[in-house]
């Protein structure tokens, strides 16, 4: 029974980590950016969230509150910076989006200080399921797993059955051939930019009430993040949400077997895999 | 071809400046100046991977926090340990994770490169904060800095600030000594030509995967080193010397001050530094002085949409740009 | 009759459900130049890719020199005594004409470890180079950064690379692309000296040069091989006229 709460937390937490995955990987795979401060958007939705839940004592407002915020700040940020960034050497992508992080980090620290600060569960869901006389899961976990699987279902019926989905994977392939279909270049990437961030930050929000928020919160989670990419291949979602659970199931292993060093465990995933297979789980040669 | 290095008379006049310093300044400057020179090194130990062979490490502070945990650990508590002992070690230990993780990393290129230098700095950071190695995330200190008596006699006192800091300014020039020498010799030639076309290089005969692994470890020694020394100086190490904030620190020196060229990551660290003496003194900011990587971050962001070859670069650039338009009036003026 | 210094048995190369070599067998021997011809989109370059290494076969063995090299990786090949050019000229822009010849011959030469010496004193490597450079006659141009050479030339400075390294076999993929007719001329007379003591398979286009040159001819057609002799009896060849030579084909 103890095993079957580890999988539900380890199948909770690779689901979050696969929202926050296909964002990174399709801006990779379509638009050919590195960006360091995707973890930050995390961070901006978990404190948006938080400080909007404080501010009206609700949660269910507060995350599309994010989310909206988070969309636009980062249509702003594709238009003024991220546009100049596609044909510049992946070199300048880190060292800018490095410059972001530390922006990120800073405004941060400014406005919502160096704690870590609880977010509360919506009282809604603020129970537990019992399992057995003594354990109990939480209701609100099940509720972050339902909704990242809604998510990741919505996510793939776009990508793979709908017009916007297949111009996305076309641009994926080939920028010149679609632009020259009629593909509104600019407007796409700016809306899958847009669009990746404000997945992050709804992972943020979500997740906030179970991780509490706490600085560095983005940064932790965004390199994790590039393992799960890593391992998945640049620009598949099919192999994101693969690496991503694969990761959940590690670390949560991880956790029961050696605490101190399952951190560790996730990276000798992922070098186990590069012995094996330099260029991903989905990626074809 | 640009030339890698400055014109002898350029060089012997900095190391003059270098070397003079310490008789203008108070301690506090010294120590400064100590500190950029091994950010210095450092930095050049990047340069080599990054702008001589086109390998971006995003998780090159993994050597230099190694090195600096081993002479952490292998020092005795309270009594000075021996340079010629604990430097060659805590260099070959900075080589050997070089290697192993090199092994892994060398075999991906591009945006996956960066990802897995990144994640496997990240595993170590991990290692030594969770775990009680290393003092966990307290970290260690070293009480006193190494000493470098050899059959009885001291040549320099590394606790005496002035004294470090020339030790430190004869590595310095050492490494640049060596990476000139490496760079001009054939191996550095290689590692242009895998830089400029990697495919040709392997069609022409080259064991290119050998030759970065080569460069990777090298690279990590030369880490190795500056993190030493900056345990040295510091007195404690933690965790956060081998974060991806440090990572992210150094390659941005690499840029800033311009790569593929020697002179470049040295400038790049100083400017990091001074820079950052700059936007922190409680003077400039006031109360928010604290936060002064908001202005550095901005910095930065503006610095890569503006100067695309970073402040060596741009100096490289206008000074061919005025040499090419002497050329022309000169060639005018002949014909 | 010496024996064939590469072969190439059942050699296949599928992308897919697409095969672009489909089990293509041929020998190259030294002082017989042989020329392969073909529409565009024949396989011509996946075949030089195949036998270079650069694309792993999905079938088939490389012999050369009398050792299996099916396996072996570019590199491998390279030391072995395989020489390639580039259709898409694949030199090194930065460099000068002589620091890419250079570079070329080091690889006979590695010396990774020695770390003191500058490598442009390591006379046999420069002498080797400056030799490459003048068998294609760029040696005026030896300073000179390949950036600023014209078309012709860098085609030039791309088989001097290959010479640099010493090679036993060279594989030119279209050498002549994009020539004009003086150029073209001296390429020609190049190759032709050239193919007395190596072993050369060619890719080309120009109708004229592959008859001057070769001594053996192969058309492929989408990936296979529509027939194989001397220039005469494939000149005599109707499939062959049919398919690709035909009589409103341009003769070059």
């Amino acid at each position: 029974m103890v095993l079957l709460i580890q999988l539900l937390n380890a199948v909770q937490y690779g689901l979050l980590l696969f929202l926050l995955s296909s964002g990174l990987t399709l801006i990779f795979g379509i638009m050919g950016v590195i960006n360091l401060a995707h973890g930050s958007f995390y961070m901006v939705g978990a404190y948006l969230a938080y400080w909007f839940a404080r501010l009206t004592g609700s949660l269910w407002l507060a995350i599309p509150f994010a989310v909206v915020i988070a969309f636009g700040i980062g249509l702003l940020l594709e238009t003024a910076i991220f546009s100049r960034l596609y044909k510049r050497d992946h070199l300048y992508q880190v060292l800018l989006t490095f410059g972001l992080i530390l922006v990120f980090e800073e405004l941060r620290s400014i406005l919502f200080g160096d704690e870590v600060h609880g977010v509360a569960i919506p009282a809604l869901l603020g129970y537990s399921i019992p399992l057995t006389d003594t354990l109990s899961y939480p209701v609100y976990r099940l509720f972050v797993t339902a909704v990242c699987l809604a998510i990741a279902a919505l996510l793939y019926f776009v990508i793979h059955k709908t017009r916007v989905g297949m111009m996305i994977r076309a641009g994926n392939s080939n920028r010149e051939m679609a632009a020259s279909l009629g593909v509104n270049i600019p407007l796409l990437f700016a809306l899958v930019f847009a669009f990746g961030m404000a997945l992050a930050a709804f992972a943020g929000a979500v997740a906030a009430p179970i991780s509490s928020v706490f600085p560095g919160m983005g940064n932790q989670i965004l390199i994790i993040c590039f393992v799960v990419v890593v391992i998945g291949g640049i620009g598949s979602i099919n192999g994101a949400m693969i690496a991503s659970l694969a990761i959940g199931l590690a670390d949560t292993l991880g956790k029961v077997v050696a605490a101190e060093y399952s951190s560790v465990a996730v990276y000798l995933v992922m070098a186990a895999i590069l012995l094996w297979r330099p260029q991903g789980i989905a990626n074809k040669a | 071809m640009s030339p890698i290095t400055l014109p002898r008379s350029l060089l012997i006049a900095a190391v003059l400046l270098l070397a003079l310093f310490p008789v203008l300044g108070a301690t506090f400057y010294i120590q400064l100046g100590a500190k950029i020179m091994i950010m210095a090194i450092f930095a050049l130990s990047l340069d080599l991977l990054v702008g001589h062979t086109g390998l971006v490490s995003l998780g090159h502070a993994a050597y230099f926090g190694l090195a600096a945990y081993a002479l952490a650990m292998i020092s005795p508590r309270y009594e000075a340990a021996n340079l010629w002992l604990t430097l060659p070690a805590a260099m070959a230990a900075a080589a050997l994770a070089a290697l192993v993780i090199g092994f892994l990393v060398v075999r991906t290129a591009g945006i996956y490169f960066i990802m897995v230098t990144l994640a496997f700095a990240q595993m170590l950071y991990s290692l030594f904060h969770d775990t009680k190695l290393g003092g966990g995330s307290d970290g260690i200190y070293i009480q006193v800095r190494p000493e470098l008596t050899l059959w009885g006699f001291k040549p320099l006192d590394l606790e005496n600030p002035t004294q470090f800091y020339y030790f430190v300014l004869i590595m310095l020039i050492a490494v640049y000594i060596i990476l000139n020498h490496v760079l001009h010799a054939p191996l550095g030639r290689a590692l242009a030509g895998i830089r400029a076309n990697e495919q040709r290089m392997r069609s022409i005969g080259f064991p290119v995967f050998a030759y970065k692994l080569g460069a990777f470890v090298l690279a990590g020694a030369l880490a190795g080193l500056a993190g030493y020394l900056a345990a040295c100086q510091f007195g404690f190490v933690n965790p956060d010397i081998l974060a991806w904030h440090q990572s992210g620190i150094v390659l941005m020196m690499v840029i800033l001050g311009g790569m593929g060229r020697l002179h470049g990551p040295v400038l790049g660290a100083f400017a990091y530094v001074l820079i950052q003496e700059f936007l922190s003194a409680p003077a400039l900011l006031g109360p928010y002085a604290k936060h002064w990587q908001l202005a550095m971050g901005g910095l930065i962001v503006m610095i890569v949409l503006v100067l695309p070859h970073g402040i060596g670069g741009f100096i490289d650039i206008a000074l061919r740009r005025y040499s090419y338009r002497r050329i022309q009036a000169n060639g005018a003026a002949e014909s | 009759m010496s024996d064939a210094l590469l072969q190439a048995r059942g050699l296949s190369k599928s992308f897919g459900g697409l095969a672009a070599v489909d089990n293509l067998s041929l020998e190259v021997r030294v002082g017989e130049l042989h020329a392969v011809i073909g529409p565009n989109g024949a396989g011509k370059t996946t075949l030089i890719n195949l036998l270079s290494g650069e694309l792993p076969a999905s079938s088939g063995d490389i012999i050369f020199g009398g050792n299996d090299i099916s396996g072996l990786a570019p590199e491998k090949r390279a030391r072995l005594g395989m020489g390639r050019s580039y259709q898409k000229t694949n030199i090194f822009l930065g460099f000068s004409a002589l620091e890419n010849c250079r570079l070329a011959a080091q690889s006979r030469e590695p010396r990774p470890l020695n770390w003191l010496r500058n490598a442009l004193s390591y006379e046999s490597v420069m002498g080797q180079a400056r030799r490459a450079l003048d068998a294609v006659g760029l040696a005026h141009r030896a300073s000179e950064a390949a950036l600023a050479l014209s078309h012709g030339e860098q085609r030039q400075l791309e088989i001097a690379m290959c010479l640099a390294t010493e090679p036993r076999l060279l594989l030119l993929d279209e050498p002549l692309a994009g020539m004009g007719m003086e150029e073209s001329l001296k390429m020609v007379q190049l190759i032709g000296r050239l193919g007395e003591n190596h072993a050369i398979l060619l890719v080309e286009h120009d109708m004229d040069a592959v008859f001057q040159l070769a001594r053996v001819l192969t058309v492929m057609v989408d990936g296979k091989i529509l027939a194989s002799g001397t220039p005469e009896e494939i000149r005599a060849n109707r499939n062959v006229q049919a398919a690709y030579l035909g009589s409103d084909n341009e003769l070059r």
